[in-house]
């Protein structure tokens, strides 16, 4: 086991790598220069070339990725161009506020996509497995965007009840005011890993009821709930990759979510980046995202190996 | 080996095509067909948006926000008082198109690395699918976003984002189907007997590996609708005054306290096509699987 996590992480590495390349390229496809964004066009060449030294963009691109990598690597992550802030600090604090929903959506999509998926297998033509089914289609359909705008006409224009958008007070959600307005976009983003992982736990349990040492289970003498402990081992590693991509989604789902809900994270700061073209701040976020995903999916791996000793191969 | 008589020669004649079986099987399935007949709806619509609709670009300042159902424009008006039925019937168009065309483009580039990779092994296969994991590493909506905010906004970009998003996926599906295919008997039967790498690819891998890669690509076609007016939405699509569902969706939602039900209207297509392209992807999938007989 321990041979096969050293392995994965040998694996991902490369991977990493390859995406600080593809983030380090983004920005150099972008137009414009920094120079541009910080002074104005009739500023002096001198000025500009000046700016463009501080910033190392006179070395060679080689030597440009590499000092890049070297400051990422202590944990550097630039400037930002707007504020003037370490992108570090403004990205972790948006990362928590982030986190704060999609960690929670993720626990209530997935427990209750398992919860519907497996009782919509084990009755499966029955009405719990039609509405279910018909459920689930709807939510992995569902544009997430305009879910929201919908719950925010619902909840907070027709009837009042909760506020449009913003954030209650920092700290970690223990007050009603905390939790209050983190109601509709939790809801809002747990209604797409609800719908696909629930498909999908349906999908893998009926694979695993039709195959024929369940039938042997159930003959050797084993209880229903034995069998269904069989059951849910069997199909559960198939879930669990879904589970890793599906996180990813909320992480970058959260994006156009937290922009309805006016939520300050990393969405609201990489969309605001965006728009006043802000790079350093665009780069970190894209890459650290990624960075998670990727390691997320690596705990996925390894976690799958736990349950089925085939997958260590 | 024992010889067959005619009547069973005539048995083996008449076993319909895979791909006859499973429009057999398609037209059955009533509720691949509804979604069928839906999708067909909106495609005429944004095909003769011009004939069918009012204009979409001109508005009077004197009929701003009116709420669905008023007299002239049964669907009500925008914030600059232009015809909702007229914005959403040509919205059809660009939404339609940035839901399919990335699919379509993606196919066809993440399909032939795809088939490449697969059919070929070795050191192509590593080098490709290796390159593929990186881009499998982002996010699909923070990658679309990244590529769109680097290469500035418009319809162009929004498509080669979303291209760019779905080529990994579709490579890595069509990866897995075909290195099955490939270490088929009737493939190697094919190759002892000197039929060319190109021509064993056209006669014998794609046909095997199109319904399962179909069916991917059905469901990729939900997600596009829903990403490419996503993109939109965050006004990194098509700039106004373009009709698009996703760019409707932005700016109507600056009014959803003086008419609050507007602006669902938009949402409601981009939620109608995708669960659409959803169900026929289901359908296509249960027409193709060979377990359940029919």
């Amino acid at each position: 086991m321990l041979q096969f996590v050293f392995r994965r992480i040998t694996q991902v590495i490369p991977i990493l790598l390859g995406v600080t390349l593809v983030t380090f390229a983004l920005v150099q496809i972008m137009p414009g220069s920094i120079a541009d964004m910080l002074v104005p066009p009739s500023a002096p060449q001198s000025l500009k070339d000046e700016i463009n030294r501080i910033y190392g963009l006179d070395r060679s691109l080689f030597e440009q990725y590499f000092l890049w990598l070297g400051q990422l690597l202590t944990g550097n992550l630039g400037v930002s161009l707007v504020s003037s802030r370490p992108v570090a600090g403004e990205l972790f604090a948006a990362m928590l506020n982030t986190l704060q929903i999609t960690l929670i959506s993720a626990v209530i999509g997935f427990g209750l996509g398992i919860l519907f998926g497996a009782i919509s297998a084990l009755n499966a033509g029955k009405w719990p497995d039609r509405l279910f089914t018909f459920v689930s289609i709807a939510g992995v359909s569902v544009p997430h965007y305009w879910l929201a705008i919908l719950m925010v006409t619902i909840f907070s224009v027709q009837f009042n009840l909760l506020p449009a958008q913003g954030m209650g007070p920092a700290g970690f959600p223990t007050t009603w005011e905390q939790w209050r307005p983190m109601i509709m976009p939790i809801f809002t983003l747990s209604l797409i890993p609800m719908g696909v992982v629930g498909r999908l736990v349906r999908a893998s349990v009926l694979e695993v009821l039709s195959q024929e040492f369940v039938q042997a289970l159930g003959a050797k003498g084993l209880r229903d709930r034995q069998v269904r402990m069989h059951v849910a081992k069997n199909a559960a590693p198939a879930v669990l990759a879904v589970m890793g991509l599906q996180f990813g989604y909320l992480l970058g789902g959260s994006i156009l979510v937290e922009t309805v809900f006016n939520w300050p994270g990393t969405g609201k700061l990489l969309n605001q980046a965006i728009f006043t073209n802000d790079m350093p701040i665009i780069q970190a976020t894209v890459l650290v995202l990624s960075i998670m995903f990727v390691l997320v999916n690596l705990a996925v791996d390894v976690a799958q190996a736990a349950i089925d000793p085939r997958m260590r191969r | 080996m024992n010889e067959l008589s005619p009547i069973q020669v005539e048995e083996v004649v008449r076993t319909p095509r895979p791909s006859q079986r499973m429009w057999r099987r398609l037209k059955r399935d009533k509720v691949s067909l509804g979604a069928m007949v839906v999708l067909g709806l909106i495609v005429f619509m944004a095909m003769f948006a011009p004939w069918i609709a009012p204009d979409p670009y001109t508005g009077s300042a004197l009929a701003r926000l009116k709420p669905i159902g008023t007299p002239d424009h049964w669907l009500g008006t925008d914030e600059i008082g232009r015809d909702m039925w007229a914005r959403l019937a040509h919205g059809a168009r660009l939404s339609l198109i940035s839901g399919t065309l990335p699919v379509a483009v993606a196919l066809l580039i993440g399909g032939g690395l795809g088939v490449l990779a697969g059919y070929r092994g070795g050191l192509v296969n590593t080098l490709i699918m290796r390159t593929m994991d990186v881009f499998y590493a982002f996010p699909a909506v923070l990658l679309a976003i990244a590529v769109c905010a680097v290469i500035g906004t418009g319809i162009t970009s929004t498509l080669i984002a979303l291209t760019i998003v779905f080529i990994p996926s579709l490579v890595r599906v069509t990866e897995t189907v075909t290195t099955r295919v490939r270490n088929m008997d009737y493939i190697e039967a094919a190759r002892a007997s000197g039929v060319s790498d190109f021509e064993i690819i056209i006669h014998q891998v794609l046909p095997n590996i199109v319904g399962t890669v179909l069916v991917y690509a059905a469901g990729l076609a939900s997600l596009s609708i829903i990403l490419a007016a996503g993109l939109s939405f965050l006004g990194l699509g098509m700039p106004p005054p373009n009709a698009e569902w996703g760019q409707m969706l932005n700016s109507l939602r600056q009014s959803i306290y003086i008419q609050p039900w507007l602006a669902a209207l938009p949402g409601l297509m981009i939620f109608i096509t995708s669960v659409c392209f959803n169900l026929i992807s289901d359908g296509l999938r249960s027409a193709i699987d060979v377990k359940d007989n029919g």
